[in-house]
């Protein structure tokens, strides 16, 4: 099957020359970055957009460090280029942890994280991770630069507070020492979008962040759980207490892959062997990362 | 749009829209057959190259992305035979209807570049995105993980 509909491409050279082609066609282009999400939706025709504006030539967006406590991941930086990187594996495991839970090899070696963001599926694997961490994602657009906390982020399925004519230029993502997890409910291991998903993330003092992904409209943090969790030590009462919660915080569908009713069971599953997982690690414990709770 | 790109060692100079897809471009215009049209989005692995070395899913490329840069497929790995890998995929019956062997082949061959002795899990992870459906995997399994032990060098 082929791209039924003609659009315009380019692929511009610096991030300002992006920013003016985007400028000059409002509501009609689309940003070009791993495609893996696009090309499948120009495919289906589910965007039919006038331009493509391919971003990968703009060298400046592919660099992935990190300064003090900052790690400062490009807009074109891949889910294989985290999983490989030095840096993660000694300050953000976590990150790696979920990156290869997205997709096979040959689409993390395509797929962005600021493209999966902005893409914003539901089940979409780096934001339950992400918001874990204070994330901001930094913007360029006609209007000059921006930035948005990840938490004012998602608007809806497919929706952000993105507009159509700004580019992420990278995400910035707060890792002091903590510990996490990530664990992701799939038909099978290796290739398959999340049924569920749980974030977390143990900070010392017993601070904790609950994210949930794919069961609900947009992945979101429960301020709630959160709330619970904070400042006591986690026990099994505890761990009881707010795995309580979870059928209210969560708002899970019937489709396809899988029930409502799975879903929830598993997601507090899921969240019980997470929280375990994640305090154990912030301490040096538990499992390593990338092995499977579930 | 005009593009150039290198294909098996081969130059090619090739004239595409900004709609074709590079699977497409890659089995109509250049003429390499090996990348298979399968799902179309990204699941089944069958259109599996290696773009700059690494795997793509050539069915959510477009060809207009990859000027100036280098793809090899099947063709290309066996232009001086087969390879080790290739061999022991033969000598195991590693596959049967042969529609995915294609990107199995190269998804190993990324794998066994990057680490030349992969576990069993190793293995299983590279190709968790390649899909088939007659062999069970286990034999393509053995094959890479022999392709990878030292035990089984040449």
């Amino acid at each position: 099957m082929v791209i039924a509909k003609e659009f315009e491409y380019q692929r511009p050279a610096t991030l300002g020359e992006a920013t003016r082609i985007l400028a000059g066609h409002p509501g009609s282009a689309r940003v070009l970055a791993g495609g893996t999400d696009l090309i499948a939706w120009l495919r289906d025709g589910a965007v039919a957009p006038d331009l493509v504006v391919d971003i990968k030539a703009i060298p400046d967006l592919h660099d992935l460090r990190i300064e003090s406590d900052t790690l400062h991941i490009g807009g074109l930086v891949t889910f294989s280029d985290v999983i490989g990187s030095d840096v993660i594996a000694e300050r953000a495991p976590l990150l790696a942890e979920m990156s290869e839970t997205v997709g096979s090899t040959g689409i993390r070696n395509r797929a962005t994280l600021a493209g999966n963001i902005c893409s914003a599926v539901p089940s979409c694997d780096a934001a339950p991770v992400l918001l874990g961490y204070d994330t901001t994602v930094h913007l360029t657009g006609p209007g000059g630069d921006r930035t948005v906390d990840l938490n004012d982020w998602f608007l809806g399925p497919r929706r952000t507070a993105r507009t159509d004519d700004e580019i992420v230029t990278h995400l910035t993502v707060e890792v002091p020492v903590h510990g996490g997890v990530y664990v992701k409910l799939m038909r099978y291991a290796g290739e398959d979008l999340a049924q569920a998903a749980v974030g977390i993330v143990a900070y010392p003092n017993d601070v904790y962040r609950v994210t949930f992904g794919a069961v609900a409209p947009v992945p979101f943090r429960s301020a709630r759980i959160e709330e619970t969790l904070r400042g006591r030590p986690l026990d099994d009462e505890l761990i009881a207490n707010v795995v309580a919660m979870v059928g209210d915080e969560i708002s899970p569908i019937t489709d396809i892959r899988a029930t409502a009713a799975y879903r929830t069971r598993m997601t507090e599953v899921m969240l019980e062997r997470g929280l375990r997982a994640a305090r154990d690690r912030l301490n040096g414990e538990g499992p390593a990362y990338g092995e499977r709770l579930i | 749009m005009e593009i150039t790109m290198n294909v098996n060692g081969e130059r090619w100079d090739i004239s595409a829209a900004p709609a074709d897809v590079l699977l497409d471009v890659l089995r109509e215009k250049v003429g390499v057959k090996s990348p298979k049209i399968g799902c179309e989005r990204g699941d089944c692995g069958s259109c599996t190259i290696l773009l700059e070395g690494k795997t793509v899913r050539s069915c959510l490329v477009l060809a207009v992305e990859v000027d100036g840069q280098e793809i090899t497929t099947v063709e290309g790995i066996g232009l001086e035979g087969l390879s080790r890998l290739q061999d022991l995929l033969l000598n195991n019956n590693a596959f049967q209807c042969g529609f995915c062997a294609p990107g199995i082949v190269l998804s190993a061959t990324e794998l066994l570049n990057n680490n030349p002795s992969p576990t069993r899990h190793d293995v299983q992870e590279a190709l968790a995105g390649n899909l088939c459906r007659c062999t069970g995997y286990e034999p393509i399994i053995e094959a890479v993980l022999a392709a990878g032990s030292k035990a089984g060098a040449q």
